[in-house]
């Protein structure tokens, strides 16, 4: 391959990108210079390709080729189309914030009719602010990959989430993303803060409004979950079916708490989650669960990254994918013990239903332990739906796609029923069904 | 009159053939045995009556009320009224036992154009069924044979024989791995089926399964073909003499 003429292709392309964008861009001064350095630290790779081990597997190099300019302000017509696409995703009781091609839209949000105890500003808003220059640490992480970096550089919205310390909130809060918008980008970042003994559930959905076909959205979020904190966080992923998705987040989880993650992806032509926790207080858990159904030539990477820094914590990660047609799934599991993380206990496993003879799998556990007292482990399996099973449920009457479809259902069940609520817990299993449904 | 026609039936399996023009008859509302020794294709004869994948049949015909069984898929066989009732009933984790049994019924129902059962009804139908077979509703809630004993699993297949009411029920090997009290409880299942329009075909390779299922008729396997047939005494001489006098016959 050809890599020096790829990227003589995408470099000035993004630099045009990020030069046009310019005036859309929320921060002056030092925000600027944060961005300047961080659009820089994006060009010295580009667009992440296979030669970065992170991306072994996801070389958007091959698979996006180029970076699409910003998409523009959401206009009444998008905004319409936004609200309609909305309908079909709101979770009745729960507080809309909803962001159209990255900016935040405070006509189809509840800003105004927040739970107490709950705050809301647009990271505009902030960056915006006078004498709030130091605010541009919300553009810093302490993961550095590029497509991270390119986020930081282009952000152009998200919203600022805090929910005060002692804050027990009943139903969810719900972050839409929405995309309106053709051969456009959107970069937004978000940020949550539960503070100490809160309890919050937190779901993310990402949707095409119609006519929104191939946009790349990158979005990011960088949640802290304080002392004897809860909080559940379920993403939804159902972009068009032309669409890229690069998600970033940043955990950061303090003691005795408890954090869980779940993430489905059905919808992009190339999506990735990458998701970095950091485990920094004492006797915490971590639960992860992933599921991808994909078809066509769908690419979807979950990559997980947990770093056990203190003793004493739990981390599962659990990861289920369902493939047809020419699918291609990744799944990246990384586990770090720190020397200090004692009593660590960290076990991963993932999982790979093969419907298809041309679909692929591909999975790559890590465990980096430097502490001598932990359990910690790893699995994967990729394989075929059982014959003998398909064979029971026919001979009992069922049809051989309903059959399957009920294996594939127990399949993915394994990771769906880590979802405590069941009224959120009965949305993804239809959600699941609704794939399945759709089979030819 | 004859449920069941099975007419020089030949089967391979990877190239080996099985069933050596295998000709058979089940009279409605009979019990028939089939006993065999090992490797005589009693098990594959009721997977080919199934409808099991990886079985070719070259040569024969199996007419079941008069129609073409062997055109037909799995599952619309079943909607016609045939059950297997498995040796090793597999597991299934993830599919509670009830929603299997509710989707399995209705998918039958549906295929026949009858209207699918409500959810009260068919919680009625199988508590009913469950308590006379003396199964726990906790192994209801569970995956599908998920942690069921041996005789758990037995009896889960004679619950979906009475909820499904199928016209012939075939037991393949239904007494193995089971002890006598396990025995008894299925047996007992199985004979509070028996009727006028219901056929059944129990294959078992001892005569014991016999004394609790007490058959009409009597087969005998061997080499792929049935040899003998008569009452229910042929399996109390085969116990006497045992299978070695049919090796050569066949």
């Amino acid at each position: 391959m050809n890599v020096a003429l790829v990227k003589n292709d995408s470099g000035p392309a993004a630099s045009s990108v990020f030069a046009a964008a310019q005036g859309r861009l929320p921060g002056t001064g030092k925000v600027a210079d944060i961005r300047r350095e961080a659009f820089a630290a994006f060009e010295r790779t580009g667009l992440p390709h296979r030669r970065i081990e992170e991306w072994k597997y996801t070389d958007l190099r091959a698979l996006v080729r180029e970076v699409l300019p910003l998409a523009g302000a959401p206009d009444a017509a998008a905004l319409a189309r936004a609200r309609s696409a909305i309908a079909s995703v709101a979770i009745e009781g729960a507080a809309k914030l909803v962001l159209v091609d990255g900016v935040v839209a405070a006509e189809l949000s509840d800003l105004a009719a927040l739970p107490s105890g709950v705050t809301v500003r647009t990271l505009r808003a902030v960056l915006e602010e006078q004498g709030n220059e130091a605010r541009g640490d919300l553009l810093l992480t302490k993961a550095s990959d590029p497509m991270l970096s390119l986020n930081a550089a282009l952000a152009t919205d998200g919203v600022v989430v805090t929910v005060a310390d002692g804050t027990q909130l009943s139903s969810p809060v719900q972050l839409i993303h929405v995309a309106t918008a053709g051969k456009a980008a959107r970069y937004s970042r978000s940020h949550l803060r539960v503070g100490h003994g809160a309890r919050a559930t937190l779901v993310e959905t990402s949707i095409a409004a119609e006519g929104a076909t191939a946009y790349q959205a990158n979005d990011a979020a960088v949640i802290s979950v304080g002392d004897e904190a809860q909080l559940s966080h379920i993403r939804l992923m159902r972009d068009a079916a032309e669409a890229v998705n690069v998600s970033s987040e940043l955990f950061t989880v303090g003691a005795r708490s408890k954090l869980s993650l779940f993430n489905m992806t059905s919808g992009g032509a190339v999506s990735r989650l990458q998701a970095f926790f950091t485990l920094a207080g004492e006797a915490s858990e971590l639960i992860v669960n992933g599921v991808n159904l994909l078809r066509d030539k769908q690419h979807g990477d979950m990559t997980l990254v947990v770093d056990h820094a203190v003793p004493g914590c739990t981390s599962r990660e659990n990861f289920r994918a369902v493939l047809d047609d020419r699918a291609h799934s990744v799944f990246q599991g990384r586990i770090i013990v720190r020397q200090d993380a004692q009593q660590t206990d960290g076990k991963m496993m993932t999982r790979a239903l093969l419907l298809s003879d041309e679909a692929e799998a591909d999975s790559k556990p890590e465990l980096e332990i430097f502490a001598d007292d932990v359990s910690c482990g790893h699995g994967a399996t990729a394989g075929a739906l059982d014959d003998s099973l398909l064979f029971y449920l026919r001979a009992r009457g069922l049809p051989e796609k309903q059959a399957q479809a009920l294996l594939i259902q127990a399949f993915v069940g394994e990771a769906i029923e880590a979802i405590e609520d069941d009224g959120l817990r009965e949305r993804v299993i239809a959600a699941a069904e609704h794939w399945l449904e759709s089979r030819a | 009159m004859a449920l069941l026609e099975i007419k020089n039936l030949q089967v391979r399996v990877e190239e080996r053939e099985i069933l050596h023009g295998l000709t058979l008859t089940i009279d409605e509302g009979k019990v028939h045995a089939i006993m065999g020794p090992n490797g005589s294709g009693k098990s594959t004869l009721s997977h080919v009556i199934a409808g099991k994948p990886g079985y070719e049949v070259t040569g024969g015909e199996i007419l079941f009320k008069g129609e073409d069984l062997l055109a037909m898929e799995p599952d619309e066989r079943a909607a016609k009224g045939v059950f297997l009732a498995f040796q090793y009933p597999v597991e299934i984790p993830g599919v509670a036992t009830m929603t299997f049994l509710r989707t399995a019924l209705n998918a039958q129902r549906k295929a026949r154009g009858e209207e699918e059962y409500s959810t009260p009804d068919f919680l009625k139908k199988v508590r009913e069924i469950s308590k006379q077979l003396n199964i726990p509703g906790d192994m209801l809630k569970r995956g599908v044979n998920v942690g069921f004993s041996g005789g758990e699993k037995k009896r889960n297949e004679v619950l979906q024989m009475a909820l499904f009411q199928p016209s012939l029920c075939i037991l393949d090997e239904m007494d193995s791995g089971l002890d006598i009290d396990a025995l008894r409880i299925a047996a007992d299942g199985v004979n509070a089926l028996r009727s006028p329009e219901r056929s059944m075909i129990v294959i078992t390779h001892y005569q014991r399964l016999l004394n609790y299922i007490v058959p009409d008729v009597v087969h005998v396997m061997s080499k792929g073909r049935v040899v003998k047939s008569g009452g229910k005494e042929l399996a109390l001489e085969l116990e006497a003499s045992g299978y070695a006098q049919f090796e050569d016959a066949a």
